[in-house]
This record gives structure tokens, C-alpha cells and sequence, in this order.
């Protein structure tokens, strides 16, 4: 049934980048504790750690997010949990999102001064009271501008949620294109939708950032 | 656990996994030297050209940078129709990738030129070297040595990110993966094969432009 | 016994040997000036004595603990071995206060108010009390200096290391620098200086350690030391660093 496109169709499109930003949510939730397992593990002492650590880090991000989404919506039916594309999703972008926050927070870590860990070793600082009262405050305030960035990426990413059924945004796009038949309109609202999503992290990541630079 | 894998039925169609592969080399290839020259061609403007084209450059970049690479391929190749532009899936592929990837290396690439201080090009003027002259031989290489590491990044990303084609059809590595599947339903073992597939490219690629900066920037 | 006791130490990094075969003792309430070139080894030397570097043979005892053994508690001993580096290292996300307070409590586990009456106390013996709400960033370097004294004078040190704290300063902050450790000498405070203030080490100091190579090359009285070297080395790092 072919009918016309009309103001409904818009609101629903709307109503779908709930979906949207919740799965960001729940990815940047659960990519961040796998970033800061990562981070730590790319900066521990113990070589075997950051092999460890590198292993993940690549492995990742030498493979297509998309490939994650399939091998997790059919490989855990296999494994006997049964899957909802919300389960598969979230599994596959925490860790995507894990290795890319690890990465970026691993970088952090190690712009803080080996100097601020030996004066905070000096005064009798346990290694993980250096980190939470001297390197983790300091190299927070420099992540915070390259993680508002990554947020965007992570925002454009969850449109591939869509390939395995999962109805954010671009998948209602996609529904709404089937009934309407107006898929140019109908995918330029899309990409509308997004642009107002991403736009103004874009720019509040690149104001933190210039902040951070006259800072310093 | 009573499922048992069977990697023998995804093997034995090794022949989609290779054309698959084909055209995800012709698409990383052509991805990138189209994406860059758009690129050299954005940040050039950035840089160097007057407001208004600044300001349309800077559209594009932001337009790009700030919505999913997938939708911007669903509106080529199922919105351009609609407005009598048609494409295969092939061509739209090739396109957007291009135009995508083009945005991302404008902004890279306009790092790389204003990260080279103005009393560089100063010294450059100084000793009488033409404009061109002084982007040749002093902006260049400094430029290129800096962002050399974003680049190579966004490439290795751009390669990973042609699996998306196949959500219009095109016949890349991984839409060959969504055929062998509905062949086979060995879907989690063909999906894992296509992984490590990619993981093997894209530590190709990252070896290829390990030993490329080897080449461009040991003896300088 | 000795209070730092340093015998027949080996310091590499990779090929290079940093300290070699170098031995050193200091007494209870001695001051001492390491003096040397750069690369002679001084800075790593002091670095030892609480721990920061690992040594590949020979033996470090500070306060009666064996510093490098594996079962060592280090942190233990930093508690008790303060020390000050030359680019200050204060915590810049802290104000002066928490800089000073941060290790009593987390450590020490130190009641707030505690706290602030000791950073109160320990800025006095600095002259910055009124600093105490002070941002580092807002502090010159010779302020940042002596927060960082008071910092590590805070956990009530037995022994003080001071590494070349004056050669990042302007000239004219030294001075107000140097002011509090001749006070803290004046209290009896056991003192391990790396300097390149020939005048300083002459006035304050008891005893020279020349390092060169290494090696602990000379050493003796201060002003005697370096009046008349007994060495050609120290004769010729003398002339350099006088004229």
C-alpha cells in the first residue's frame, strides 16, 4: 500500500531517534567500562597486560562494526541465549565503542606527566591512589572534548543497528520509505535528524577543545 | 553446547568470498585516491580561497561529518532516483564513499597545512621561492609527515566502513557473506570468516603504510 | 648506623651506565651537596635513595630499609624520605591546600580540619601561608617551589632530597628558595642536595660529593672541598662552574 507522505511520517521519524539515542546511551555505557578496563590494561606495568590490551584494541578496529552486529545476532543464538536485536546491538557496540574509548582514554592517560605519577609516588601514594586523586582528575578534563567527539561517531553508527532489525532512526527510515515510496524526502529528513543530533556535540566538542588549548 | 561449527560449507564457496573481495579493494582503492584528491581540493579552499567557498567547503565537511555514512548511501542510490539520477549499486557505492571519505581528509588535511608555523612559510618567502614554491618544498612534507597517522587511520577506517555497500547490494566481501549465508545457514561461521577476513586487510593495509611512511619519511 | 647507606651501586639504562660502583653514606642531621656535571650521575643517585630507580647491583639502606629488595614496602619508606624536583610537580587540578593535604589524608588518613591547621603550619616554615587557597597556576616558580618543600614536609620526613630544585627558576627566585632550606638546615633536618649553587653548598652544607663517571669521585668538609680539591676533575668542574 503506497500512500503519501505526511507530517505523521515525520513525527515518527522523530519519535524513532528515541531508539537511537537510547542504544548510544546504552553503548557508551557499556563501551565505557570496557574502554577504562582497556585503558588500564594498555598502560599497565605488566607487558603481558598491554599485549593483551593492543590485541583487543586492533582486533577491533581491524573488523567492520557491521560484522560484530551479524556474528553477535547469530552467534548467540548458537551459545542458547535468545537474541533480540537490542541484546545483539548493545553486545556489539560496547565492544566497538570499548576499543575506541579505551584508546582514546589510554592516550589521556599517558599526556599526563611521568613526573605527576613520581611525585604522587614520592609522597607514599599507593599506584591506584596516583591514579584517582593525581593522573585520573588531570587526564579527565583532556578526555572530555575527544569523547564528546566519539559520541558523534557513535550516533552515526547506531543507523547499522538497523541491518539486523533493530528500529532506530534510520530503520524507520527505511519502514517509512517501503510505504511512502519517497525516498529521496524521506532519507534527506533522515540524514536532517542526525545532522541535528551530531551537529552540536561537533561544536561543543570543538569549543571544549579550544578551551582546553588556551588553557594551557 | 550441542551446536557444532562448519566452517567446510562457507570454504567451499570461497568463490563469492573472492569476487566480494575484489570489489572491496576496487572500492578502498578508488574510495581513497578519489576521497583524497577531494580532500587536497577541500582543504586547499579551507585554507587558501576566499569566504564564500570556505563557507560551502566547511557545508560539506560538516554536512558529511554529521550524519551516518549509510544513510548518505540510501539517499544516493534509492533518493536520486526519485529525482531522475540513477545509479548501479556499484557506482553509488563508489561515489559516496568518495564524497564521505573526501570530507574526512579535508579536515585532516587542513590540520596538516595549518600545523606548519607561518614563520616557516615566512623563511620560505624570505629566500624568494614562489607560493607554489614554498607549499613544494616547505609545506609539504612537514604537512604530510604530521597527519600522516590520522590519514592512514581514516583509511584503514574507510576500508572497514565499504562493508556498509552491501546494505544496497553491491557485491562486496560482505554482501558475499549474506549469500553464502542464505546457501548455507551457517550464519555466526560465515560471519566469523568474513571478520577475520577484514582483520587480515586491514593489517595489510596498516603493514602497507608502515613500510609507505618507512619509504617517505626515514631520512628525513 | 648511617641513616642512607649506599654501597658499591650499579645504575644502567640500557648500554649506558649511569651509576657505577658508586658508595655513599649520610648521617643523621648531615647536609649534603652532590655536586656534578651533568650526566655524572647525581640526580640518579638521589633518585635511588627513595626508590625511583630501579639499580641493577649493590646495596641502598635509608632509615634502617633495605630500599631495593623485592618485598621492600616503598611506600612506606617515601613517607619518611621526602623529595623536590626540579620542575616543582605540584598537582596542577589542586589548590595549594590539597597539594599539602592530599598525602596526610589518603596516606596518613588525617582528619579535614587536621589537615588544613598542618598545611597551615608547614606553609609557615615556607612563607606562603596566605597562599594556602592558591591555584599552582597562579604561584611563581619560586612559590611553586617552596609549596612543593611544604608538600613534602607535610609527612614529616626524616630525611629531605632535593634535586637541582633551583636550576628552573629565574635567577632572581632563588634566593627565597634557598632561604627555606637554610632554615630547615638550621632545624636539623637530614638534608641530600643535587646543586649547582657552588655558594650555597659552601655556606650550608657539611660535606661535598663530587660525582664523576659514576662514581662518588671526592668528597669531603664543604668549604675545604671546595677550596682545595684533591682531584684534577673537580678542580677542572670547579673552574667551569665558578667562572
Amino acid at each position: 500500500m503506497i500512500r503519501d507522505l505526511s507530517y505523521i511520517d515525520v513525527l515518527y521519524l522523530i519519535a524513532a531517534m528515541r531508539w537511537t539515542l537510547a542504544l548510544t546511551a546504552i553503548a557508551f555505557l557499556g563501551g565505557g567500562l570496557v574502554g577504562i578496563v582497556v585503558a588500564l590494561l594498555r598502560t599497565a606495568n605488566w607487558a603481558p597486560l598491554r599485549w593483551l590490551g593492543a590485541i583487543y584494541v586492533h582486533g577491533v578496529q581491524g573488523t567492520p562494526l557491521l560484522a560484530w552486529l551479524f556474528v553477535f545476532f547469530f552467534g548467540l543464538s548458537i551459545v542458547g541465549i535468545t537474541v533480540s536485536p537490542w541484546l545483539a546491538a548493545a553486545a556489539a557496540y560496547s565492544i566497538y565503542a570499548g576499543a575506541f574509548l579505551g584508546e582514546i582514554w589510554r592516550g589521556c592517560l599517558q599526556a599526563i606527566a611521568r613526573t605527576q605519577w613520581e611525585a604522587g609516588a614520592s609522597l607514599g601514594l599507593s599506584t591506584a591512589q596516583q591514579l584517582r586523586y593525581v593522573i585520573v582528575p588531570q587526564a579527565v578534563r583532556i578526555a572530555i572534548p575527544p569523547t564528546v567527539g566519539f559520541l558523534v561517531q557513535l550516533i552515526k553508527n547506531t543507523s547499522l543497528a538497523a541491518v539486523i532489525g533493530f528500529v532506530e532512526l534510520t530503520r524507520e527510515g527505511q519502514l517509512t520509505t517501503a510505504t511512502t515510496f519517497r525516498p529521496f524526502t524521506v532519507y534527506l529528513i533522515v540524514a536532517a535528524l542526525y545532522f541535528a543530533l551530531c551537529f552540536p556535540l561537533t561544536r561543543w566538542s570543538r569549543r571544549l577543545e579550544g578551551r582546553l588549548h588556551v588553557a594551557r | 553446547m550441542t551446536y557444532s561449527f562448519q566452517f567446510r560449507d562457507v570454504f567451499a564457496a570461497w568463490e563469492f568470498l573472492l569476487d566480494g573481495l575484489t570489489l572491496t579493494l576496487l572500492l578502498s582503492a578508488v574510495g581513497m585516491v578519489a576521497g583524497l584528491t577531494i580532500g587536497a581540493a577541500g582543504a586547499a579552499i579551507r585554507v587558501y580561497g576566499g569566504p564564500w567557498p570556505r563557507r560551502i567547503v566547511s557545508g560539506y565537511v560538516e554536512a558529511i561529518r554529521n550524519t551516518p555514512l549509510i544513510v548518505q548511501l540510501f539517499l544516493v542510490f534509492f533518493g536520486l532516483p526519485g529525482l531522475g539520477i540513477k545509479f548501479d549499486a556499484e557506482t553509488a557505492a563508489m561515489l559516496t564513499l568518495s564524497v564521505n571519505l573526501g570530507a574526512y581528509t579535508t579536515e585532516i588535511l587542513r590540520a596538516g597545512l595549518e600545523a606548519i608555523p607561518k614563520s616557516q612559510l615566512e623563511a620560505g618567502r624570505s629566500l624568494g621561492l614562489s607560493g607554489w614554491q614554498v607549499f613544494r618544498h616547505v609545506v609539504f612534507f612537514p604537512a604530510l609527515k604530521v597527519i600522516y597517522p590520522a590519514l592512514a587511520s581514516q583509511l584503514v577506517l574507510l576500508m572497514l566502513a565499504t562493508s556498509v555497500v552491501s546494505q544496497i547490494s553491491a557485491q562486496d566481501l560482505f554482501h558475499a557473506a549474506s549469500i553464502i549465508q542464505s546457501r548455507t545457514f551457517r550464519d555466526f561461521e560465515v560471519y566469523a570468516v568474513v571478520a577475520v577476513a577484514y582483520l587480515a586487510l586491514a593489517l595489510i593495509f596498516r603493514a602497507f603504510f608502515a613500510v609507505l611512511h618507512h619509504l617517505l619519511f626515514a631520512r628525513r | 648506623m648511617s641513616l642512607v647507606e649506599l654501597s658499591n651501586v650499579v645504575k644502567r639504562f640500557g648500554a649506558l651506565t649511569v651509576l657505577d660502583e658508586a658508595s655513599l653514606s649520610v648521617e643523621q642531621g648531615e647536609i649534603v651537596a652532590i655536586i656534578g656535571r651533568s650526566g655524572s650521575g647525581k640526580s640518579t643517585l638521589l633518585r635511588c635513595v627513595n626508590g625511583l630507580e630501579a639499580i641493577q647491583s649493590g646495596r641502598i639502606v635509608v632509615d634502617g630499609t633495605v630500599v631495593n629488595e623485592p618485598g621492600t614496602d616503598l611506600r612506606a619508606l617515601r613517607q619518611r624520605v621526602g623529595i623536590v624536583f626540579q620542575s616543582f610537580n605540584l598537582f596542577p587540578h589542586l589548590s595549594v591546600e590539597r597539594n599539602i593535604t592530599l598525602a596526610p589524608r589518603v596516606v596518613k588518613h588525617m582528619p579535614a580540619s587536621d589537615a588544613r591547621a598542618l598545611a597551615l603550619a608547614v606553609l609557615r616554615k615556607v612563607g606562603l601561608e596566605e597562599k594556602i587557597d592558591a591555584w599552582p597556576d597562579q604561584l611563581s616558580g619560586g612559590q611553586q617551589q617552596r609549596v612543593a618543600i611544604a608538600r613534602s614536609l607535610a609527612m614529616s620526613p626524616h630525611l629531605m632530597l632535593f634535586d637541582e630544585i633551583t636550576s628552573a627558576l629565574d635567577p632572581e627566585l632563588v634566593g627565597e628558595v634557598l632561604k627555606v632550606l637554610e632554615e630547615m638546615a638550621r632545624e636539623g633536618m637530614t638534608m641530600m642536595l643535587v646543586t649547582h649553587e657552588m655558594g650555597f653548598a659552601r655556606r650550608v652544607a657539611h660535606r661535598v660529593v663530587f660525582m664523576h663517571k659514576g662514581k662518588v669521585w671526592e668528597q669531603g668538609r664543604a668549604a675545604e672541598t671546595l677550596a682545595k680539591p684533591n682531584t684534577p676533575e673537580l678542580e677542572t668542574f670547579l673552574a667551569s662552574v665558578l667562572h
